[in-house]
């Protein structure tokens, strides 16, 4: 099994978020992470879908989904050559005496604190899984109240867009 | 329209024009652009998309279409007795006729009901346009009265559905399901359709041009690869064709004669291709898989070449899937992708319409023969015509005094003769209507072969018989399969749909009963169905048939099998059924049991045929 990271332009239309996510757990997928936003253009939205597979149950998995109505367009992008992104926000315990080592990490991983009260911080970081997973050991000494984490986002690195083309099709 | 060339093109749509289309009531006389209700909007969208024969049952949702249905004259709709009954009955229209299968439902259990039959669409790639009735838009989510999110319960197994809210998306919802139910491989589509929709005025549009940028309606298969089939075909010493319903549902069954005749290869027809290529031609082996013909089965496993056509390696067929025709190169062609490399690793891919792989192999074919000559595939004959003199096709007569199933069967496709459509339900009685009668031409043969979905046999029989009035159209079914969906003996009956059922009644669920004798000691819990021979015959077939408006006919011994088919033939204004009772402990051999390799094949209980006798690899 490895870790593959899919972009697949859909329609923006009801339902469609559904039908991807229901043909990976009806064809036992395992979704590691997945995030869906808009695109540049309305009319499209981008899902990114981060899945534990081997390769060919991922050819599989691909041309099922190229079957559904709404998909327009599936990339893989390759770790190398992408930018691949997660955003966490942690709330951690933090009382006037760990105030200052706490800092110093979120300052190691250039990181932010986003809210501030007597006895906790929230600190908000971005960042490739692994730095991520870093972050949390870090601060796993502490008292980690809450975490919340997106799903990886992913770009292809160079000019070339993977939208431009599918958006032609929309529009035609 | 024609395969289009590009990955998902925006697919054009012949116009449909109102103006061409069937005139002569207020829906269909209605000119582009009119005003009209949301549910008179439907019903001509329905007209304009061509179709004219609707299966369906109404209820409160789908109740305002049901009004501007009533002065539709295009549109025959057949009133059902129960949904799935309309569902089924679609299908096997669309299995007879090639056109796509309609059917209408209200919302909640309506709609419900009709799981079974899209289900059952969805595995045999029968392109069905399932019409449902929705609450109201703004009662949606609220768990109203007879609300089922039909389109989420439905996605897994369609093609596409959507739920429309809006009155003026209607037309170009039913246009677009269409489109999508019989281009690229066919498949059902539902629109889900909410009664503040119908209920509301709209402008009836029919869309001159479908806009799907993300469907794929197929690709001409690709040059390169078609001449790499040709050249394995040219070279081949143990060459099979391995036929599936793809090849029917494209209509291509006169390419794979052309194909047939020119490789010399053995061709295998699979249980959804019964038909595609006559059972008379003297390359044909009959079914392969796990009831298939020794000879069938054997070619596949003993092949250096298997050319599978419109077929998907299902499992039935396969059996252990690394066992399977080991020692094959396989060139798969399908026109969906995704078949490709699903279950076996396909050495050259070819992805397009069955009819266009033809008409692309049979002249590359051609050219590898006269550049290099014809394959000298004499032994290889030789080695298949052993097993099939050796292992033929055949069953032993029962001792306990009744009709064998085998021979009725038989009988019922030799005195009915190859222009007819016979439908099937799902068991033994399925496999022998598939063994034992023989097909010459594609679509005589409906049934449920992925989903196996008991019951399908009545209802598919009585569409079938609506599509094609001009054929005889028997039903073979089982006692328990006919249990289950009879009651739409009584739309035949009404609507003057002469079907014939031959009730193959061994008086239990009769291959769950073989495997019970096989597998778990004779131990018979729960198959015995108390309705043959020699019990209290609850219910009795032939007064309830009677009870149906139908004629009701028994037979009980061999002696009498032939007049009573032919009496059942000679009624033609009226639904006829005959209640065969036969004996149960007949079995369906040979077979390949579940989960094991069809090196594992048994001729009959306890004999396994001698694989390699005369073979020098």
């Amino acid at each position: 099994m490895t870790t593959h990271t899919l972009s697949v332009l859909v329609e923006n239309k009801p339902g469609v978020l559904a039908r991807v996510s229901g043909l990976f757990s009806r064809r036992a997928f395992n979704i590691h992470s997945l995030a869906v936003g808009q695109t540049e253009h309305p009319e499209i939205s981008r899902i990114t879908v981060v899945v534990d597979v081997d390769e060919l149950p991922l050819e599989q998995v691909t041309k099922q989904l190229n079957k559904l109505v709404h998909v327009l367009k599936i990339v893989e992008l390759e770790r190398d050559r992408s930018v691949q992104r997660d955003l966490i926000l942690v709330k951690v315990r933090a009382d006037a005496r760990q105030r200052a080592d706490i800092l110093q990490i979120v300052d190691l991983f250039r990181a932010h604190v986003v809210d501030v009260a007597t006895d906790s911080l929230v600190i908000e970081a971005v960042g490739a899984p692994e730095k991520l997973q870093a972050l949390l050991s870090a601060l796993e000494p502490h008292d980690i109240r809450e975490i919340v984490q997106s799903g990886t986002v992913a770009i292809g690195r160079g000019a070339r867009s993977i939208t431009e083309r599918a958006f032609e099709r929309v529009s035609a | 329209m024609a395969q289009v060339k590009a990955p998902k093109p925006s697919a054009l749509m012949s116009p449909a024009p109102a103006s061409t289309r069937a005139p002569a009531t207020a829906t269909a006389t209605a000119h582009a652009g009119e005003r009209m209700s949301g549910a008179q909007s439907l019903i001509r969208s329905l007209e304009a998309a061509g179709a004219t024969d609707v299966f369906g049952l109404p209820g409160g949702a789908i109740l305002p279409a049901y009004d501007p249905l009533m002065d539709s004259t295009q549109l025959r709709h057949i009133l059902v007795r129960h949904e799935q009954g309309a569902g089924h009955a679609a299908q096997g229209y669309a299995h007879a006729t090639g056109k796509p299968g309609v059917c209408i439902a209200t919302s909640g259990p309506g709609a419900t009901n009709l799981v079974t039959p899209i289900a059952d669409a969805n595995m045999d790639s029968i392109p069905l346009v399932a019409i449902t009735g929705q609450v109201a838009a703004a009662s949606i989510g609220t768990d109203a009265f007879q609300e089922a999110d039909i389109v989420g319960i439905t996605q897994p197994i369609t093609k596409h559905n959507v739920l429309v809210t809006n009155p003026d998306d209607i037309p170009r919802a039913v246009a677009e399901a269409f489109y999508i139910a019989t281009h690229g491989r066919p498949g059902p589509v539902l629109v889900d359709v909410a009664k503040s929709a119908m209920q509301a005025q709209t402008t009836f549009n029919w869309p001159d041009r479908i806009e799907l940028p993300g469907f794929n309606a197929g690709a001409r298969p690709h040059a390169k690869t078609v001449q790499e089939a040709a050249r394995l075909l040219a070279t081949a010493r143990r060459p099979v064709l391995y036929v599936g319903g793809g090849v029917i549902r494209s209509g291509a069954s006169a390419g794979l004669r052309r194909l047939t005749d020119l490789s010399g290869a053995a061709v295998v027809t699979t249980l959804m291709a019964r038909g595609a290529l006559p059972d008379s031609h003297p390359q044909h082996l009959g079914m392969p898989g796990m009831h298939g013909t020794v000879a069938a089965v054997a070619a596949l496993q003993k092949a250096d070449l298997v050319v599978a056509l419109g077929a998907r390696f299902d499992d039935r067929v396969t059996g252990k899937l690394d066992s399977f025709a080991p020692h094959a190169t396989i060139v798969h062609a399908d026109i969906d992708p995704a078949e490709i490399g699903k279950n076996r690793a396909v050495d050259v891919p070819i992805v397009g319409d069955l009819k266009d792989v033809f008409d692309a192999l049979v002249p590359a074919l051609d050219a590898e023969h006269t550049r290099h000559g014809k394959p000298d595939l004499e032994a290889w004959w030789a080695q298949i015509d052993d097993w099939r003199d050796t292992y033929g096709l055949g069953y032993t007569p029962t001792d306990d005094g009744h009709s064998s199933p085998q021979y009725v069967i038989q009988r019922l496709g030799e005195i009915s003769g190859p222009d007819t459509i016979f439908t099937s339900g799902v068991g033994q009685h399925q496999m022998w209507a598939s063994q034992f009668i023989k097909y010459e031409r594609p679509n005589t043969w409906i049934n449920s072969g992925g989903l196996g979905t008991m019951g399908f046999s009545v209802p598919a029989a009585m569409g079938a018989k609506v599509g094609e009035p001009d054929r005889t159209v028997w039903s073979i079914d089982g006692d328990g399969c006919f249990q289950m969906t009879n009651q739409e003996l009584v739309t035949c009956a009404i609507n003057e749909i002469p079907i014939k059922v031959a009730i193959i009644n061994n008086s239990s669920l009769g291959m769950v009963r073989q495997w019970q004798t096989l597998f778990y000691e004779s131990r018979y819990s729960n198959t015995d169905l108390h309705t043959g021979h020699g019990t209290r015959r609850i219910p009795d077939f032939v007064k309830l048939s009677e009870a149906m408006g139908c004629v009701g006919l028994r037979c009980e011994t061999d002696a009498d099998v032939d007049a009573t088919i032919k009496r059942a033939m000679e009624i033609d204004d009226q639904p006829v059924v005959v209640d065969f009772t036969v004996s149960r402990d007949a079995m369906v051999w040979p077979m390949v049991a579940a989960g094991t390799s069809n090196d594992e094949i048994q001729y009959a209980r306890g004999i396994a045929p001698e694989w390699d006798r005369g073979e020098e690899e």
